[in-house]
């Protein structure tokens, strides 16, 4: 892999740029590999990643019937925190916040992780109780959190509206280490350094049915023929249910659209990420200048990648609220994805019922800030049978009453 | 300097002229002009910069389609960044500025990058500004967030109003050209419900202006006409300056109205927002004219060829004196006529296809143009503005022929149907090859419920391009005279065989600087996906959403990638078709409007008497009462102790009341709360929990039996809907056949506490009841009167201390308010807030739904077994609580903790325990969930759930500090005061 950076450019510039690589292969797939990966949103190349990474396992493809990245991943918010409430997920938030820290220079690709803060609004007394437990539940996980006063949420975001008539500003809690990446190069940044490693990332490529023999996973048929496999991880957030029938089991998930939409670039007013969950509304600027702005899900289940336009009102008319000045801003663009819910807003990274089939799912609303770390337990999961990072979140959880629950501490968890 | 023509302009009224300014120039135009044509009338061709590279840009279109002409507008609380100068129509004192630049538009110190652009090919940034690692967030990212962004922030609340309309039609009708004249006129003759919307402020879209010819006539005539007989029509409504916006599932369609843009008004709404639920939707959107990839077809004074055209014959204005005209295809013809029609010269047309024939190029001839085919534009001269073209062979690489003087360029590469409204709802797509566009798809439209097509798509947007052609596709009864046009000739780059050089100087996306060379390297660097190609190079991300660039930046992908180009396809087109003000999304709901404020009958009283509010749910409740010169913590203690020692008053209106009536509504209640609820007797009152289906506790209150099949269902104040619905839910989806209804009357009635040891004196000063001990023992309830009022008194507590609630219609509950607090005044009667009757219940040990609970609690952990009900076969939660973790022994639960030094624990303060876990995370026993300085007992008490917590009473635990320090405490028993309960039972 010829690497970047700027003397690369420099170089290329002086030529004309033709001599630029492919950032990752577009090969044929072979009869067999030793894992199969089903899906190629971040979380599935992150565990091919690091299956080859601290693993040495490297004879891996990653299938994906569209376009790598063009999942959730492609279309989310960008919102990276691990301010959790409940120990397993504050555990994997911030496996993965650290991992993003240092990813661009990892992967030698700039992911733009770019540390800018994340303010989570409390405008109850609830919510005030609330955010004031996270921070004690953090300050023992090792997540670095803090409750700030109203006039410290001012001083940081200087537009918002600390009176509003209905829900004043009353604190919040403040992760100076959270902020947002570029969701795109996130994905494209593990496939080039995937496909570096000499595994197969095949595009256009449906996964249509798993195959097994004496209950354990043989290979899988697809729109580009049969891949026999040793093991086998599904990583296909929306699409869970479907592809896990395909195995023959069943899970507790829910596929609802989730909306976000962008307003049209104006110059930096805002450097940290705001969410405001007592009105449903979340909002930051992107270094294009949009508002990126995201909110609830729909309320009823569906495939189609697109949402309907109640809740982006809903959404809109809370952050005109929480943000006036954005009243004379427009929306440009909104658009929807499919996302996994689980009955505990919290992930599944697990053995399945089928020997050597793996599942990582339910990362819901806001799993893109996951991705590293969810791809590091993952990976250990498929390669060991077990993980640290991963206990607590098992299919069998639902069975045992023993949820992961983080409604508990803010309805919304992006 | 004006290039106003002396004569023409269909849209201008040269009999007003309005002033405006632009950078602080003062400048005049017309009425009827855009801000567009009135800069353009003013000689102003530089109006903004680019994106990334800061180049000097001038208008290139004539409407909804224009990247580059943003402008902020106004002021203060009417500022608006980002207005489309050529959808902005122009009122006197309009002021505009340019945007993305400094320290002036024609001096913009970001143009640097500009001159080391070969350094910042597409997706530069993801190859570079990796090291040193903090660099990215304190140099290289505020560089590039300062460089980007286009127009300023807003600093101020927005100043206008804004409304919703919700309509419902037979028919809508999206487009005023003559297609969706036609198709309404069409519709609203077979009787129909229509309504018709048009973006702009005209009628007639393109056709007057391409001298198009209907019934004989020319087409503004028959326009004239056609609106005239629409708004004649009962069942028809029509409107311009209404844009269709998006359309989504089930006919459902947003539009977006500009009232007062064109003439802004401080009192009436800025903009309206149609909420549109239509059986059919037309969409006779037109078509859009696409740019040619030739070197410099970004330099101010290169335009469509069709704007070139609409300046010329509606607003009179000429982009320049001598412009060249460069095309593949007959309809720039159009615009040579135009302009030598207007006086102006063309000192050539430059005509990519070898042997064009027809009677536009023939009539191009006539007039003495002279016609160059087989030729291409290798390079636009000048920078700042067009200073000549040097023309070539199309089929060469670009060796230089000729160099043309003239001082602008008309471009053509052909139409794109306007698919976006057909395509948001899944219409789908087919690539039409001898035009060379994608239109919809005839046998993919998008289907409703039913399954049947509810979008219709007519005239140019469904790729019918003469006037013959439109007519018949909407139906209309009116002709035209069928046209012969030559064929187009695809050109996606212009000369064919440019090198690198030149193509990395054709602008696809002029807004986000994406060139041809962008587009190209892309594919060679593996992002083929027609999605990843635009997310590499932000083709089309610009505000104009690639209008413009879409199909040329495909068309070029594809040819890199060896491919057809609907075997590559489109990217997604999504709402909004172009970009619609937040403040119009909101509506109405802002302020106080934004939620619906739910106020008690008290609550007037409240405002009087110093409350200070707390939100809760969509209510408002007092937390508590300040008394002059007192702080909030004061006034807490001070009501909790009056409370104690004398009496207290509570406006508890706010607790949610479900009547559940009918022959089932026992067993229903009994399946609905942990504990027995049938047995209960009439007159007698309840405390239940209320579990969810994983057997968690989800609220609690008082259950009243009213008579024999009807119950009064106390809940929380937060609970009251959600309860409802579950109940609902419950009812609706399985046990639809018990006969039960249920009615949430929680407002019908105001409630009030009377709370402490002269809680019955006050009632009796009152007068009406009986009250006694004898008359009415503790969980009795009773109809009857107090001061005259018909009310009904629940005998029950949550404080511990001798108390009633009293219920009365809430139109008494002023009355009552009043009548009690009057006559308390005798006996120290005090109001108290929310605060207050918190810590009384802590006091007492009295759980509290979202203190004690959070969704992962159970009865059993809040040691409320004897509320379960043993007796039953099943409650909704049973099942749940009977899984190996809702048993496990190790489970936290509730106790009772005391501080060693009496302080107060920190709210949410959890308890260490010794050690790490697996992933390095501090372990731990338990936590806080309520915590207060009573004032009663003068310390710091709390409640808990800790792991086995009531065996292990007497111990002392840590509990953590924000400090970083830990704060000892006791486990104790919950109940701290009067734990046999004799205040309560006198
Ligand atoms: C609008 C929105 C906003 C969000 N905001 C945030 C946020 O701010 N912060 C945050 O942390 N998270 C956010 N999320 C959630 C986050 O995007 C997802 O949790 C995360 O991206 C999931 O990644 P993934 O790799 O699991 O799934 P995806 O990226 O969806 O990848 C799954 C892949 O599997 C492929 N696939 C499916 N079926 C098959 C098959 N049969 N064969 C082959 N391939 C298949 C799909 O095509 C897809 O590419 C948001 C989500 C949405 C929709």
């Amino acid at each position: 892999m010829k690497r970047y950076s700027a003397f690369a450019i420099a170089r290329e510039a002086l030529r004309g740029h033709i001599g630029w690589e492919r950032a990752w292969r577009s090969p044929e797939p072979k009869a067999q590999y030793d894992v199969v990966i089903v899906g190629a949103g971040g979380h599935g190349l992150a565990t091919a990643y690091y299956l080859g990474k601290n693993f040495g396992i490297t004879n891996v493809a990653v299938l994906e019937k569209g376009w790598l990245g063009g999942g959730n991943t492609g279309r989310n918010t960008t919102i990276i925190r691990s301010n959790y409430l409940q120990d397993p997920s504050a555990a994997i938030y911030e496996k993965a916040r650290s991992l993003y820290e240092t990813l661009s220079q990892e992967l030698n690709y700039n992911i733009m992780f770019s540390p800018r803060g994340v303010l989570m609004l409390a405008q109850t007394e609830h919510e005030v109780r609330g955010y004031r437990r996270t921070a004690h539940a953090n300050s023992l996980q090792g997540v670095k959190t803090e409750f700030v006063s109203p006039d410290r949420v001012k001083e940081l975001c200087p537009i918002i509206s600390l009176e509003g008539p209905r829900y004043p500003v009353l604190g919040a809690l403040w992760q100076a280490r959270a902020g947002t990446a570029r969701h795109d190069a996130v994905a494209w940044g593990y496939a080039r350094a995937c496909s570096d490693m000499g595994m197969d990332i095949i595009q256009k490529c449906e996964v249509t049915g798993i195959r097994t023999e004496g209950g354990k996973v043989s290979g899988v048929t697809t729109t580009r023929g049969d891949i026999g496999c040793g093991k086998l991880g599904i990583v296909v957030a929306g699409h869970s249910g479907v592809v896990a029938e395909m195995a023959g089991f069943r899970l507790p998930i829910e596929s609802v659209a989730l909306q976000a939409l962008v307003s049209e670039p104006i110059k930096p007013c805002m450097d940290v990420v705001v969410m405001a969950n007592t009105v449903h509304g979340y909002m930051s600027q992107s270094d294009k200048g949009e508002m990126v702005i995201g909110g609830g899900a729909d309320g009823f289940n569906n495939y189609t990648q697109r949402g309907s336009f109640h809740h982006v009102e809903e959404t809109v008319r809370a952050l005109v609220e929480t943000f006036p000045i954005i009243s004379r801003l427009k929306m440009l663009r909104q658009w929807g994805g499919i996302v996994d819910m689980t009955g505990d807003r919290s992930p599944i990274i697990s053995k399945t019922p089928v020997e050597n089939c793996f599942i990582n799912c339910g990362w819901g609303t806001g799993g893109f800030k996951a991705i590293p770390g969810s791809g590091w337990a993952m990976a250990e999961l498929m390669a060991k049978g077990a993980s640290p990072l991963a206990d607590g979140f098992e299919m069998h959880r639902f069975r045992e009453g023993r949820f992961v629950d983080e409604s508990v501490a803010a309805g919304v968890a992006h | 300097m004006t290039t106003r023509l002396a004569r023409g302009g269909r849209l201008l009224n040269r009999g007003r002229a309005l002033e405006f300014t632009f950078n602080g120039k003062r400048m005049t135009g017309y009425q009827g002009d855009t801000l567009a044509s009135a800069l353009l009338g003013a000689g102003q061709r530089l109006v903004g910069r680019s994106f990334k590279y800061h180049r000097p840009r001038g208008l290139v279109a004539s409407g909804a389609e224009e990247p580059n002409a943003l402008v902020n507008l106004g002021e203060g609380g009417t500022f608006e960044p980002n207005q489309r100068a050529t959808t902005q129509e122009l009122y006197d004192g309009l002021a505009a500025e340019s945007q993305n630049h400094w320290p002036s538009l024609e001096f913009d110190v970001g143009v640097a990058n500009n001159y080391v652009s070969r350094f910042l090919p597409a997706g530069f940034y993801y190859k570079t500004f990796i090291n040193p690692r903090p660099a990215w967030k304190h140099l290289f990212e505020p560089f590039i967030r300062q460089s980007a962004g286009l127009g300023r922030a807003p600093k101020e609340r927005d100043a206008d109003v804004y409304e919703h309309f919700h309509v419902h039609v037979d028919c809508l009708v999206i487009g005023g050209g003559i297609a969706g004249l036609a198709a309404a006129l069409k519709a609203a003759e077979a009787g129909r419900e229509v309504l018709l919307i048009e973006q702009t402020a005209h009628w007639g879209g393109r056709a007057p202006v391409d001298g198009a010819v209907i019934d004989g006539a020319e087409a503004d005539a028959w326009v004239k006409n056609t609106v005239e007989t629409l708004e004649g029509m009962e069942n028809v409504r029509i409107r311009t300056r209404c844009m269709g916006v998006g359309v989504y599932d089930h006919g459902y369609v947003l539009a977006y109205e500009r009232l007062t843009d064109h003439d802004p008004h401080p009192d009436l709404p800025r903009h309206r927002l149609w909420k549109i639920r239509a059986s059919e939707v037309i969409t006779a959107t037109g078509a859009l004219e696409r740019p040619l990839s030739f070197a410099g077809n970004d330099v101010p004074g290169v335009m469509l060829a069709s704007a070139v055209r609409d300046y010329v014959v509606n607003w009179a204005v000429s982009p320049g004196d001598r412009t060249v005209v460069v095309t593949n295809n007959d309809d720039a013809y159009r615009t040579a006529i135009a302009l030598k029609e207007a006086g102006l010269e063309v000192p050539a047309v430059i005509d990519a296809r070898t042997a064009p024939e027809g009677p536009l190029v023939e009539r191009v001839r006539a007039l003495g143009v002279r016609v160059e085919t087989g030729r291409a534009v290798a390079k636009v001269k000048g920078r700042a503005k067009v200073e000549g073209v040097a023309m070539t062979m199309q089929a060469g690489e670009g060796a230089v022929l000729e160099v043309i003087d003239c001082d602008a360029v008309a471009m053509s590469g052909g139409w794109s149907p306007v698919v976006h409204l057909w395509s948001h709802c899944g219409g789908k797509l087919v690539w039409d090859d001898a035009q060379a566009f994608f239109r919809p798809d005839p046998e993919k439209a998008p289907t409703g419920a039913d399954g049947q097509p509810f979008v219709r798509v007519v005239g140019a947007a469904n790729g019918a391009m003469t006037t013959a052609d439109v007519l018949a596709d909407a139906g209309a009864d009116a002709q035209a005279a069928p046209e012969a046009a030559g064929p187009i000739e695809p050109v996606w780059i212009m000369p064919q065989g440019a090198g690198p050089e030149l193509r990395s100087k054709m602008w696809l996306d002029y807004q986000n600087d994406v060139k041809v060379s962008d587009v190209q390297l892309a594919a060679r660097e593996g992002y083929e996906s027609v999605e990843h190609t635009k997310r590499y190079t932000t083709l089309g991300m610009a505000t104009d959403q690639g209008k413009l660039s879409n199909i040329n930046g495909l068309a070029v992908l594809s040819r890199s990638l060896n491919a057809e180009i609907p075997q590559v396809g489109t990217t997604t087109f999504r709402p909004p078709y172009t970009p619609i003000s937040f403040g119009s999304i909101a509506g109405q709901a802002r302020g106080d409007m934004f939620q619906p404020l739910r106020r008690t009958p008290m609550h007037a009283w409240h405002m009087a008497n110093g409350a200070h509010w707390e939100p809760v749910g969509h209510w408002r409740r007092p937390y508590c009462y300040l008394q002059p010169a007192e702080t909030v913590e004061e006034a807490v203690q001070r009501e909790v102790k009056n409370t104690r020692e004398a009496v207290g008053l509570l406006d508890a209106s706010t607790l949610g009341k479900i009547v559940v009536k009918g022959p089932d509504a026992g067993r229903f209640l009994d399946m609905l709360y942990t504990n027995m609820m049938s047995t209960l007797k009439p007159g007698r009152c309840r405390y239940g929990l209320m579990c969810n289906e994983n057997g968690f506790l989800m609220d609690d209150g008082v259950v009243a039996r009213i008579d024999e099949d009807t119950f009064l269902c106390h809940t929380t104040t937060g609970g009251a809907e959600h309860v409802h619905a579950h109940m609902e839910e419950w009812l609706q989806t399985e046990w639809w056949d018990w006969q039960v209804y249920t009615a949430n009357v929680t407002e019908h009635y105001a409630q009030i506490g009377v709370v402490g040891p002269h809680a019955r004196e006050v009632l009796d000063l009152v007068g009406g009841m009986d009250v006694s001990k004898e008359a009415m023992a503790f969980m009795d309830w009773q109809d009857g009167e107090l001061g005259g009022l018909p009310v009904r008194v629940f005998r029950i507590s949550f404080s511990g201390e001798l108390s009633y609630e009293i219920a009365v219609k809430a139109g008494y509950g002023r009355a009552l308010w009043d009548m009690l607090a009057e006559a308390g005044r005798e006996v120290g009667m005090m109001p108290y807030g929310t605060e207050a009757l918190h810590i009384l219940r802590a006091e007492k040990g009295f759980i509290m739904i979202g203190d004690e609970t959070d969704g992962t609690v159970t009865p059993q952990d809040l040691c409320l077994d004897w509320a379960i009900s043993k007796k039953k076969d099943d409650y909704i939660g049973k099942r749940g609580q009977a899984r190996s973790h809702l048993t496990d022994p190790e489970r936290w639960k509730l106790v009772g903790l005391e501080t060693v030094d009496g302080s107060v624990l920190e709210d949410g303060a959890y308890a260490v325990a010794e050690g790490r876990n697996a992933n390095g995370q501090r372990n731990v026993q338990g936590r806080v969930t309520s915590t207060y300085r009573s004032p009663t007992l003068g310390r710091g008490i709390a409640m808990g759930l800790i792991r086995r917590g009531p065996e292990r009473m007497g111990e002392v635990v840590e509990f953590t500090r924000t400090d970083g320090t830990t704060t000892r405490a006791k486990i104790v028993q919950p109940v701290f005061f009067d734990p046999e309960g004799e205040k309560q039972n006198v």
